[in-house]
């Protein structure tokens, strides 16, 4: 909640800042700034480019400030690591009281600590020593050492001078305590408002576990070997898909049998998401590489099929008219009219087809894989490797990028007339 | 002399609820080579209809085509067309675009090079012949279309509405255009149109179609295509029996359109 009221603040902020600040001395009297939004007209509302940059460094921000990420100068408020202490008082069943302190020190998990040393102390209670994780607790069975036990009848009736009875929870210094329903202690460090590293680890260790895995690899395979198995399945099925649907369509935009034929299954199979074929293609054709290229082929088959079909289909008729009566025989119209009419459709199904297989192949990998992307962010989340998983979204999340960019990059480059007639 | 001649020809569209619609009726025409004829009706006259049946892109329900003594039976390089929005293949540049029929007739680049590059002098499009055609204006684009249809050389250039789309000057200018192409070609050129003026500019024969059922209403030789060529089109508009004319065919278009009115009222009614 806190996090999203300092996103929303820091949206406002520098939209004002970079609207009234940056802007102020710039002119704007291009016909664009004049330009009302237009619903449906894509070229009225511009990114702005400032909003993106200042959208990316505020992630990292909320992220490094709720880590305590080294990278960034302003932190939430951690949680407590040291030492400190408390007292509970005793009272046994004579009715004597007495004080004893509980010496209590507080560790990052994962570094080594000792103990700290304290004197028993005097009267039937001795004191104690805990050592508690941060973000954790720990539970002080705290008569152990003391002259008369709770099985005796013995009882706390006070924390840090507090009266208590069991089952509730007092606030002490630098933690709470909670007496337990059977009468023991249980001692929770204040956590303060980051994020333990093992639910959101701060974005140098997903950096410092990126140069780490890039160079030892993960789980028998280099982080290579992930992405590159993964490009390599969504490659493979991708190809295969448009290579079977591509032509299917043709057929389907040229013939009325083939039509007729095919559009009961590719009707059916299109809203069919791919992972729902997963179970099945596992049954038919096991956890190997087969079994993932043909569920990315059938992912990428029926995109395909139907963007070649409206391709064929969507070619004007005068265009087709025109062709003929310059002298084109059927085979010629085909390849100089209908085909290259129907690229920019193609083009459009592939950049879909593309971000479905890449979607495909990592869920694939989550459910069942000896290497790739998603199972390394499977593997990892089982062993509570955060950083592993952070690592891996993010990986995942770039490729994905990269590939539709390329993917457009190749429309501009090989269909430079799409939606320019 | 060859011809290209329209006999008796009728047209029947059945529609999917089971009635049809009579588009023509009883067509009959002879157009000699060299001739200049523009095509004027209100809409749903069936000329559309009728240069789709010339071009062979519809086969007509009774009657028959033929051109230089052989009957039409589809679309063919000897019967060219220019369509209302050019039609241009996007793909390809201004000159695959004018040279696409001589290179489906698998003709070699040394033979029809030079034809090319000369259409493309004559409409004004030399500087262009390298860009793509999305690149290019409406009225370049018809341009492109035009020299198209010229690089085939056809017998017959059937033009349905091609200025339709252009601007007011772009076409005054197009207009020129085609008249010039017509005299010092001398293809024999079919044009439809919804302006009365380009019909009477662009008509040796002007061709007054009715419709309900699609049909020729009245047939008129004019001289202000002779008139035009090579010369200001605005003067000859200046002529008074250009004016007459045009009130004339004004007023017999008005008519029809109000018959129709008329009579879909009282369907209505």
């Amino acid at each position: 909640m806190i996090i999203l009221i300092i996103y929303v603040a820091i949206f406002a902020a520098s939209f004002f800042v970079v609207r009234f600040g940056v802007r102020k001395f710039r002119q704007m009297n291009d016909f664009t700034s004049l330009k009302t939004v237009t619903f449906g007209d894509e070229s009225a509302v511009r990114p702005d480019r400032w909003a993106s940059v200042i959208s990316v460094v505020t992630i990292f921000l909320i992220w490094g400030a709720f880590t305590g990420s080294k990278w960034v100068p302003i932190h939430a408020p951690g949680p407590f690591i040291g030492d400190t202490e408390f007292t509970y008082t005793l009272e046994a069943p004579d009715g004597r009281r007495d004080d004893a302190t509980v010496a209590v020190r507080v560790f990052t998990v994962g570094e080594t600590v000792e103990d700290p040393v304290v004197e028993p102390g005097d009267g039937f209670a001795k004191n104690d020593v805990l050592t508690v994780g941060a973000w954790r607790s720990q539970l002080l069975l705290m008569d152990k050492n003391d002259e008369v036990t709770r099985d005796e009848g013995a009882k706390v009736i006070a924390i840090d001078g507090k009266p208590v009875s069991d089952g509730q929870t007092v606030a002490v210094a630098d933690g709470t305590v909670a007496v337990t329903a059977k009468g023991s202690l249980n001692f929770a460090p204040t956590k303060g408002m980051q994020m333990e590293p093992i639910w959101l680890p701060p974005p140098e260790a997903v950096l410092s576990r990126l140069i780490e895995v890039s160079k030892q690899g993960y789980q028998n395979f280099t982080l290579w070997e992930h992405l590159y198995w993964s490009l390599f399945r969504v490659i493979v099925g991708f190809a295969l898909g448009a290579l079977v649907g591509i032509p299917l369509g043709y057929a389907m935009g040229l013939s009325d049998w083939f039509r007729g034929w095919f559009d009961p299954i590719v009707e059916f199979m299109r809203p069919v998401p791919p992972l729902a074929l997963i179970p099945l293609v596992i049954i038919w054709a096991g956890i190997g590489e087969s079994g993932k290229i043909i569920l990315l082929f059938l992912a990428a088959l029926w995109i395909m099929t139907i963007s070649a079909r409206a391709g064929v289909s969507g070619v004007a008729i005068s265009k087709v008219h025109a062709a003929y009566s310059l002298g084109a025989s059927k085979w010629q119209l085909m390849r100089h009219v209908i085909v290259p009419n129907s690229l920019p459709e193609i083009f459009t199904g592939a950049r879909v087809a593309m971000g479905v297989c890449w979607g495909t192949v990592v869920a694939a990998e989550l459910v069942a894989a000896e290497k790739g992307a998603g199972m390394m962010i499977m593997v990892a989340s089982r062993f509570q490797l955060t950083d592993i998983v952070l690592m891996g979204i993010i990986l995942i999340g770039v490729i994905g990028y990269g590939i539709d960019i390329l993917m457009r990059k190749a429309e501009n480059w090989l269909v430079p007339w799409k939606g320019r007639v | 002399m060859s011809t290209l001649s329209i006999e008796n020809i009728s047209m029947r569209f059945d529609l999917p609820n089971g009635s049809h619609v009579q588009a023509l009726k009883n067509v009959s025409l002879e157009i000699k080579t060299g001739e200049l004829m523009s095509v004027l009706g209100p809409s749903g006259c069936g000329k559309t209809t009728l240069l789709n049946i010339l071009a062979g892109f519809l086969a007509p329900t009774e009657g028959q085509i033929t051109l230089n003594g052989h009957r039409v039976t589809g679309p063919d390089a000897e019967r060219g067309m220019v369509f209302q929005q050019g039609a241009l293949f996007e793909w390809m540049s201004v000159r695959d675009n004018v040279s696409f029929g001589p290179r489906m007739a698998g003709k070699r680049e040394k033979d029809w090079a030079g034809t090319v590059d000369h259409l493309l002098d004559v409409v004004g499009l030399r500087d262009f012949k390298e860009k793509a055609v999305y690149e290019l204006s409406g009225g370049m684009q018809q341009r492109v279309a035009l020299a198209r249809c010229l690089a085939n050389d056809p017998d017959v250039i059937l033009m349905d509405e091609p200025l339709g789309a252009l601007d007011a000057l772009t076409r005054e200018k197009m207009q020129g255009l085609v008249l010039k192409l017509w005299k010092e070609t001398g293809k024999t050129i079919i044009l439809i149109t919804h302006s009365v003026e380009e019909a009477l500019l662009l008509g040796e024969r002007l061709l007054v179609m009715a419709p309900r059922p699609g049909r020729v209403h009245k047939e008129y030789r004019l001289p202000f295509a002779e008139m035009g060529a090579g010369r200001d089109l605005r003067e000859v508009k200046k002529v008074p029996d250009f004016a007459a004319k045009r009130e004339e065919i004004l007023t017999m278009i008005w008519d029809m359109e109000e018959e129709i009115m008329g009579r879909t009222e009282e369907a209505g009614a």
